[in-house]
């Protein structure tokens, strides 16, 4: 069974929802990622989605820019990303790591070395914010043969009939972007989401997570009641930009412990 | 090669959008319905008679088509050698091809019933043909620029001001065309109900560098007409810049089964392609994934894109059209490149010698075939798609020339 599910299924048993924070790694540097990993978990996150920074993220606003830019101005690339995985299941073997990046890097890098690599280190899950289904084949194959999941978006204009399409490859779980807008945008609609999550569930049998626009422990606990998972980007990505270096590990456990205790 | 049937048979791209392995829908999902609206939407419209009258009525009349054909008989004669012919689209309302694309595009944000429109650009000329088209059919129009295009083209941006335009700068990245294309993705992402994307040149996901590749095509078309008249027979050799590559798709491809005729794209060679500034993705880049297609980028081995230069701010992009790179592999159309110096030589040649002032970007196009020109024979024809007029460039051109404007 794979760590996702695993996962899943332990939060669902204690009847709990799965908290899954975005950091993008290499912001400010890999060796402050590695001990912001072990302090997600330690302060109660589920999973950690990782970004691969990229040089032109369409789809986020400016706090995950400015957060690639950090990591890039450190030559970042995609194998230190890896190498970073590999060393946080040094100490961890139990806790559910997403890659989540462009298309770009994973082809420089080669789509088969990407998960070959990926599978070899302990990756879990692979979101690739710019290959809809129509275009993720080559991936999802390579994906599915070394048993890592493919994580999917879905929107509020994706229409009904491909949610079903979506529904046939996905796997882990699904991410319901909760607007329309890049990351870190905060005109969140609960009612809407509300209405759009049960129509997911009526096609996706895989759990469904909800980001963008949850800014805080009030949004954090309307989109529980609704989801299987709350995920938190750029408001977590801001705690790391405004702390001092020495301070980082501390406010960003702080700030997590905060939306777990909203949550549960 | 099996190229010459298959040449016969052109025909793409295919139903998902792609040229080969290129072009596609590279987008986040919240994109995709938009996308795929617009494009029944066009499949629609384009066979809608009254629909293409509109715009070949517009194109008459508010751009002022057909563009003429003009031998630059100075310059061949100064050459010595071929005869160098100019399609002049720098006489187009606004100055440049970049109008065909967005009468087009503004046509069918209004039968899609879309109030505001957004952009990108680069050189300002995209922008300044957006918010002119913006100005004649009523509608908002949000122009994003990278802040150091807005210093390079201060003229086009107060034209879009004038015009009623919103020019946002765009202050991330390397603050030019790339990072704007970025920006009103972006801006899509966020206002995609009410909001209709005129992208600028033959890139982006798919249907856009189909729709922007077939409005721009009027200029080949009116080509192919306009030679025969002039020389009785089709020129030797298409000569374009290439930025994106929408003028010279325009002219490039209703001659793609004419395979007497050799398509030359002219790509910014900025420094010079061995000193690694310049924007010349097809002569030294590798395929990848930008703004929603897969075509050939100017990228650092890690897959981030690099920072281009180009004395042309419509040049200076590290992605180029899908089309082209499927062209380019199947070796259809030849891509060769023009530095900076090269082409504000020609900028001053065509100027002083023909009374004819080239954008900077057109100036790229005219250094090549000033270039082959010596080496072929009087009887030969090239015909440069003049893609636009140099009056935005005066500043530049000044301070490259060192002289005060
Ligand atoms: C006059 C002119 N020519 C060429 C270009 C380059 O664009 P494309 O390659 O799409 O024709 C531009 C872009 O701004 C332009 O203004």
């Amino acid at each position: 069974m794979s760590r996702i599910k695993k996962k899943f299924e332990e939060l669902s048993q204690n009847n709990r929802k799965a908290l899954i924070p975005f950091i993008t790694s290499g912001d400010p540097n890999l060796g402050t990622t590695l001990k912001l990993m072990s302090a997600l978990v330690d302060s109660g996150s589920d999973i950690i989605e990782l970004g691969i920074p990229f040089s032109d993220p369409i789809a986020d606003g400016p706090t995950i820019q400015r957060a690639s830019e950090r990591a890039l101005a450190g030559k970042t690339s995609l194998s230190d990303v890896l190498d970073l995985v590999k060393m946080f299941r040094e100490t961890d073997q139990e806790t559910p790591v997403v890659l989540m990046g462009y298309a770009n890097p994973i082809e420089a890098l080669g789509v088969d070395v990407f998960v070959a690599r990926a599978a070899e280190v302990g990756v879990d899950g692979v979101l690739v914010v710019d290959y809809p289904p129509e275009e993720s084949g080559a991936l999802n194959v390579a994906l599915q043969e070394n048993k890592i999941d493919s994580i999917f978006l879905l929107a509020p204009t994706t229409l009904e009939a491909r949610i079903t399409d979506v529904a046939a490859l996905a796997t882990g779980y699904v991410y319901y972007v909760s607007l329309k807008g890049v990351t870190g945008a905060g005109h969140l609609d609960l009612e809407d989401v509300s209405k759009r999550v049960e129509q997911i569930k009526r096609h996706v049998k895989v759990p469904v997570g909800v980001g963008f626009g949850i800014r805080d422990e009030a949004t954090a606990k309307a989109v529980a009641k609704l989801s299987d998972a709350v995920v938190i980007g750029s408001r977590l990505v801001e705690e790391i930009e405004q702390s001092d270096a020495k301070n980082i590990v501390t406010n960003v456990e702080g700030f997590i412990r905060s939306i777990r205790k909203a949550i549960d | 090669m099996q190229m010459q049937e298959d040449l016969q048979n052109y025909n793409f791209p295919d139903q998902k959008g792609h040229f080969g392995p290129y072009g596609g829908v590279f987008v986040p999902e919240t994109l995709i319905h938009a996308l795929e609206d617009l494009r029944d939407n066009y499949e629609k419209l384009k066979n809608t008679p009254s629909f293409m009258e509109e715009f070949h009525n517009d194109l008459k009349n508010f751009v002022g088509r057909p563009s003429p054909v003009y031998y630059a008989k100075r310059l061949s004669e100064m050459l010595g050698g071929a005869q160098i012919w100019f399609k002049r689209e720098d006489l187009n309302h606004t100055g440049a091809h970049k109008v065909n694309n967005t009468v087009g595009q503004a046509l069918l944000a209004r039968h899609m019933g879309k109030k505001r429109i957004i952009a990108e650009t680069g050189a300002g000329q995209h922008g300044v043909a957006s918010a002119t088209v913006a100005a004649r059919y009523g509608m908002e129009c949000v122009v994003y620029m990278g802040s150091e295009d807005i210093k390079r083209q201060a003229s086009n941006v107060y034209r879009m001001k004038l015009l009623g335009a919103d020019v946002v700068p765009v202050e991330s990245g390397s603050k030019t065309l790339k990072d704007a294309l970025n920006e009103a993705m972006r801006d899509w992402v966020t206002n995609v109900e009410n909001t209709f994307y005129i992208i600028g040149t033959v890139a982006g996901p798919h249907p856009y560098p189909m729709i922007v590749r077939d409005f721009n095509s009027v200029v080949g078309e009116e080509l192919k007409i306009q030679m025969p008249q002039m020389i009785g027979r089709q020129p030797d050799a298409v000569i374009a810049c290439v930025g994106g590559g929408s003028n010279a798709l325009g002219v490039f491809y209703p001659y793609i089964k004419d395979e007497g005729v050799r398509l030359i794209g002219v790509e910014a060679g900025g420094s010079g392609i061995d000193t690694g500034k310049h924007a010349a993705p097809l002569a030294s880049g590798t395929p990848g994934v930008l703004h929603g297609n897969r075509t050939y980028l100017m990228q650092d081995p890690d897959g981030q894109i690099i920072e281009t230069h180009s004395i042309s701010a419509g040049l200076d992009y590290p992605g180029v059209g899908p089309e082209h790179s499927w062209l380019k592999d199947i070796g259809r159309a030849e891509y060769v490149s023009a530095d900076d110096d090269e082409a504000l030589e020609a900028f001053h040649k065509c100027t002083k010698v023909e009374g004819i002032m080239p954008a900077l970007e057109t100036a790229h196009a005219v250094a090549h075939a000033m270039k082959i020109a010596p080496k072929m024979s009087s009887d030969q024809v090239l015909l440069v798609n003049v893609s636009g007029r140099g009056d935005k460039d005066m500043a530049t051109v000044a301070t490259a020339s060192n002289m005060g404007l």
